[in-house]
Parts: C-alpha cells; sequence; structure tokens
C-alpha cells in the first residue's frame, strides 16, 4: 500500500472541509472518505485506489447510524451498519426488500463493518478493473480502452454498458432503494442537498471513471424510503454461483401493490445484470393494471431486457434475469402479509 | 520503541528459539526498522499524521500502546507487533475470514481495519479465549472434540467467528450455522465438523 496521509473528521463541516479532494470516483482522487474500510482498504492493497489522504468519517457513526420508522417511510443515517440494519423489525416488516437485500450480501464480519453509505458507493468487481497490471481499463485509465471487452466476462453487465466499460454494479441495497424510489441525503462543502437515489450513480456516457454525481467532498447521511402501498409487498431475490457470500449473478427487488390478482402499482430493479443500480421503468409500465400471471411476468420481464447488450461469456445474463424476475414477481404476488398491515 | 517492549530486538540478549520465535522473528526485524519513523511521529504531533502515529488498543483487556505507520492494519499490529499470531492472514483481502477478531464485542476482519482508525478500541482475540486458568473455551474444546480442522489455518478465524456466531444467536439450526459462518473458508473443507464442533459448543457456553 502506497503511504498516505490520514485525518480523522469528527463532524460533517470538518469532513465536507478535509474531503474537497474526493472527486466522483475516479481512481486517482487524491482523498478518499474512509468509513467501514470495506472497499477502500481492499482496494488500496491491491493499488488500484492510492489517495494522498485518507479522511477517517468513522466518528459521524455517532450521529448518523439512526434507524426511523415512521408514517413517512423509512429513515436510515448512512453509517449504520448493515448488519443492524438487515435485522431491524421495523424494517423487516415494512421493507422487506431493503432487509433481505443487506442480509443477502457479503459475510456476518463484513456486515458489521460496511456502513449504508459505503455500501451504496461499492466498485465493481471486474478483475479487469481489480488488477492494475491490466493496463487496459477505462474506468482506472482513462482512454485505455475495455479489457473485459473481449476478455473474461461471463459476470460483466448487460444492461446501461457501452463500448467503453461493460463493469458490473456489484452491490444488493442500492437495487432495492431505486426499486422502492428512495432518496439520498448528502453533505458537502455546498450545504446539504437531497437527490434521487436514481441519480447518484452516474450513467456511463462513455465515461466509466465518473462513477456518481457526488460533488467533491460530499458525504451520505442518510436514505429516505417514502412509504407506500407497496413497501410490505416486496421482496430481494438473489441468484448466487454459491448458495452465500457471494455477489449476485443476478437479482430482482421487486415490490407490489395489488388490486385483488391485479397490479394497481409494481416497482422493479435488477441487480447483477447492469452498469448502475438499475431500475425497469418497461417492466413496470407493462405490467400495470395487469393480472400478474407468469404469462404477463415474462411479457414485462423481456421488456425489462430488450436492450441488453452481451459479450460472449455473458450471452446467459439477459435469460437469467428474466426468469430471476418472473419468479420474483410470482413470489411476491404469494407472498402472505401478516395482519396489522 | 520503547512504548512497546515486545517489539524490539537487543542483539546482544540470548534468544531461546521456538517455532514462535521463528514466527515471529521476521516481525521483531521489521519493527527495529521502523525506527526512524518514531522521530517522523514525534516532529507531527499537531499536524496531519503520515508514516508513523501513536496507536492504543486494548487488546484482550489490556492497553497497549504502539507507533506504527498509519497503513498497519489491525491484523498487523497484533501479528507484527504484539506477537500474537493466532490471528491468521489469509487472503489479506476480506475474502477468507482468517483474520477475524471480535472490535468492542463484534467480529469483523482485521485485514480490512487501519490500526489507526481502531484506536481505543477493544480487540479480542483468540489468544484471549482462555480462561485464566488456562481452560480452554468451550468453542475451542469443541474444535478439538469435534476434529473440526486439518490444517488448522483458518482454525482462529472459524473460532472467533463462531463464538459470536451462537451470542448473536445465529446458531439455533444447521442452516443458520452454515449461513453466518459462510465468511469464514476452509480451504480442508472441514465444515460439516465445524457445524458439529459449534452446535457442541452452543450448548455448552454460558448464555450472554
Amino acid at each position: 500500500m502506497r503511504p498516505f496521509a490520514f485525518e480523522r473528521a469528527d463532524d460533517l463541516a470538518q469532513a465536507a472541509r478535509l474531503g474537497t479532494g474526493t472527486g466522483q470516483g475516479q481512481t486517482d482522487a487524491k482523498t478518499q472518505y474512509l468509513a467501514g474500510g470495506t472497499t477502500l482498504i481492499d482496494l488500496m492493497k491491491l493499488d488500484v485506489l492510492r489517495p494522498e489522504r485518507v479522511i477517517d468519517i468513522g466518528p459521524l457513526r455517532r450521529s448518523h447510524d439512526f434507524i426511523d420508522v415512521d408514517p413517512a417511510g423509512l429513515y436510515v443515517g448512512a453509517f449504520a451498519k448493515m448488519s443492524v440494519v438487515a435485522t431491524h423489525p421495523g424494517v423487516i416488516e415494512g421493507y422487506p426488500a431493503i432487509a433481505e437485500s443487506l442480509q443477502l450480501a457479503a459475510s456476518a464480519q463484513l456486515r458489521n463493518m460496511a456502513t449504508l453509505g459505503g455500501n451504496v458507493l461499492q466498485r465493481t468487481r471486474c478483475a479487469y478493473f481489480r488488477d492494475p497490471t491490466w493496463n487496459a481499463c477505462n474506468k482506472r485509465n482513462p482512454g485505455s480502452g475495455c479489457a473485459a471487452l473481449k476478455g473474461y466476462n461471463r459476470n460483466h453487465a448487460v444492461l446501461g454498458v457501452d463500448d467503453s466499460c461493460i463493469a458490473q454494479y456489484p452491490g444488493d441495497f442500492a437495487v432495492a432503494l431505486v426499486a422502492l424510489e428512495a432518496q439520498v441525503d448528502l453533505t458537502g462543502p455546498q450545504g446539504p442537498r437531497r437527490l434521487s437515489m436514481e441519480s447518484l450513480h452516474a450513467p456511463l456516457d462513455g465515461q466509466p471513471h465518473i462513477e456518481t454525481t457526488l460533488r467533491p467532498g460530499e458525504i451520505i447521511t442518510g436514505f429516505l424510503v417514502p412509504a407506500a402501498a407497496w413497501n410490505r409487498r416486496s421482496l430481494y431475490l438473489k441468484v448466487r454461483d454459491r448458495t452465500s457470500y457471494e455477489f449476485a449473478i443476478s437479482s430482482a427487488a421487486v415490490a407490489l401493490d395489488l388490486d385483488g390478482e391485479s397490479v394497481r402499482q409494481v416497482r422493479i430493479g435488477l441487480g447483477g445484470m447492469a452498469y448502475r443500480p438499475w431500475r425497469s421503468t418497461e417492466a413496470e409500465h407493462s405490467l400495470m393494471g395487469k393480472v400478474l400471471t407468469e404469462a404477463n411476468a415474462e411479457i414485462a420481464a423481456a421488456a425489462a431486457l430488450n436492450d441488453a447488450k452481451t459479450h460472449g461469456d455473458n450471452d446467459y445474463k439477459p435469460e437469467l434475469a428474466r426468469r430471476t424476475l418472473v419468479r420474483a414477481l410470482l413470489q411476491a404476488k404469494s407472498k402472505s402479509l401478516t395482519a396489522g398491515a | 520503541m520503547t512504548l512497546d517492549p515486545h517489539a524490539t530486538v537487543n542483539p546482544g540478549s540470548v534468544v531461546t528459539i521456538t517455532r514462535r520465535t521463528v514466527l515471529t522473528g521476521g516481525a521483531a526485524l521489521a519493527a527495529v526498522g521502523a525506527e526512524p519513523l518514531l522521530a517522523a511521529a514525534q516532529e507531527k504531533t499537531h499536524r496531519t499524521v503520515s508514516g508513523a502515529a501513536p496507536v492504543t488498543l486494548r487488546v484482550n483487556g489490556q492497553r497497549r500502546e504502539m507507533v506504527l505507520d498509519v497503513r498497519v492494519t489491525v491484523l498487523d499490529a497484533l501479528r507484527e507487533h504484539l506477537h500474537l499470531t493466532g490471528s491468521k492472514k489469509g487472503c489479506d483481502q476480506g475474502q477468507c475470514g482468517a483474520c477475524t477478531v471480535q472490535i468492542d464485542g463484534e467480529r469483523v476482519l482485521s485485514c480490512l481495519t487501519l490500526a489507526v482508525a481502531a484506536q481505543g478500541k477493544h480487540i479480542e482475540t483468540i489468544e484471549g479465549l482462555a480462561g485464566k486458568d488456562g481452560r480452554l473455551h468451550p468453542m475451542q474444546q469443541a474444535f478439538i472434540d469435534q476434529d473440526a480442522f486439518q490444517c488448522g489455518y483458518c482454525t482462529p478465524g472459524q473460532i472467533m467467528s463462531a463464538v459470536a456466531c451462537v451470542r448473536e444467536g445465529h446458531a439455533k439450526t444447521d442452516a443458520d450455522i452454515q449461513e453466518y459462518m459462510s465468511g469464514n473458508l476452509c480451504r480442508c473443507a472441514a465444515y460439516p465438523k465445524i457445524v458439529a464442533a459449534i452446535k457442541q459448543a452452543r450448548d455448552r457456553m454460558e448464555p450472554t
């Protein structure tokens, strides 16, 4: 690991002042914030991230690890640990897709370390990104090309990609957040602001080195999942190469508001499939007002993967995504909600 | 280096060679090499810390003061500076669980935790698990009774994780144990016996 200067921020104002060099996800950003460390320390050891300054924002946990479930929705502090939110009774009951997306991720140890804010900002697992001995990686070295296009790309993205990068967003929690129309609270040198989760991760647009729309120095302080009729009938279905402690090769976050057998409202997110946390409004529109049958779920799933672009090893992914989504929709439909809804 | 007498090597002293001193000898030499960093740290008291920093950890109930490069992880602080070599370095990338310790009562990966970011925290390692009378913790005894290892390299991490797994209430069923122990890999694949050991210890551990 390369040498760096270490500083600790005890409050948000101090953090924002110290963190002006954090950039928007560029690997050559001069400054990095350190929270749980499960992404940052790993990538610094691999020499992918090379910060000159590391700002420890761990002390912000004292003020930002809250979990509030109230009539307006679910509001969680960005420094709450994955393990705590995943097992919170109010989250499990009211927002099962959120709880499941956290519970099915990583390992018990990592969930005890990782914060929610850090979780949504985790980096791709693309092997060419994680190994600096490969020169061609537009995410690390803008303009150098993409080794994955013609390389080993079994778990690379098929949605939201172009020829500059096919890296996959690896997280689960952010997929549930975009499906449930969550908002993210930020604080930075220019003060606080609120964004939709869908606009936190930048679309690719040929610029894979710019991963987020965060302004330099901005810190995620919390997430708001608005109250909605579909939250309780939600779930996160994750398909993996092994049963536990593995990233998704395909996942779906679905939330349903049913009128009898018909879909009054539906929200759909896809994981393990796209360049960034992916919401499929195409699939949602396809189901609106329809009876939720397997056939209609298949039509919606086809719409979700309509623009999929594969590169050889990941040719199997669109079909897996369609089957994952169909199964998730039918499971959500048959989910029995306990009294007290 | 005066802060930690165990981190220095006196060339004139008589050293009894044991397997453990061979294992940790390289670490002690590395610590001598770090001597100039101490001076750098003392010059930088009121500024941003780069190079070496004073770090205080509470390890197995003991306050331990060290001067460490800010890059040193809790795992390396334990192994190389405090000579507590029970916690193992497997992948060093947060993937295998061999380095599992408990910090402030929760199981975490010491290889992904910077020591300087763990200032003042309580760290429990495999060395602190046995009773003061030397009596093994029920989980340690269970791993022996159930023959829950072959090469043994992952075992300290397995045991630290397993103790937490039981305390968390996640050892009620085989499926629970498998899920909540998935962060500890065993390349010898002693998994069935590890599950058996955790079930044995679960029934003998005092409720906490």
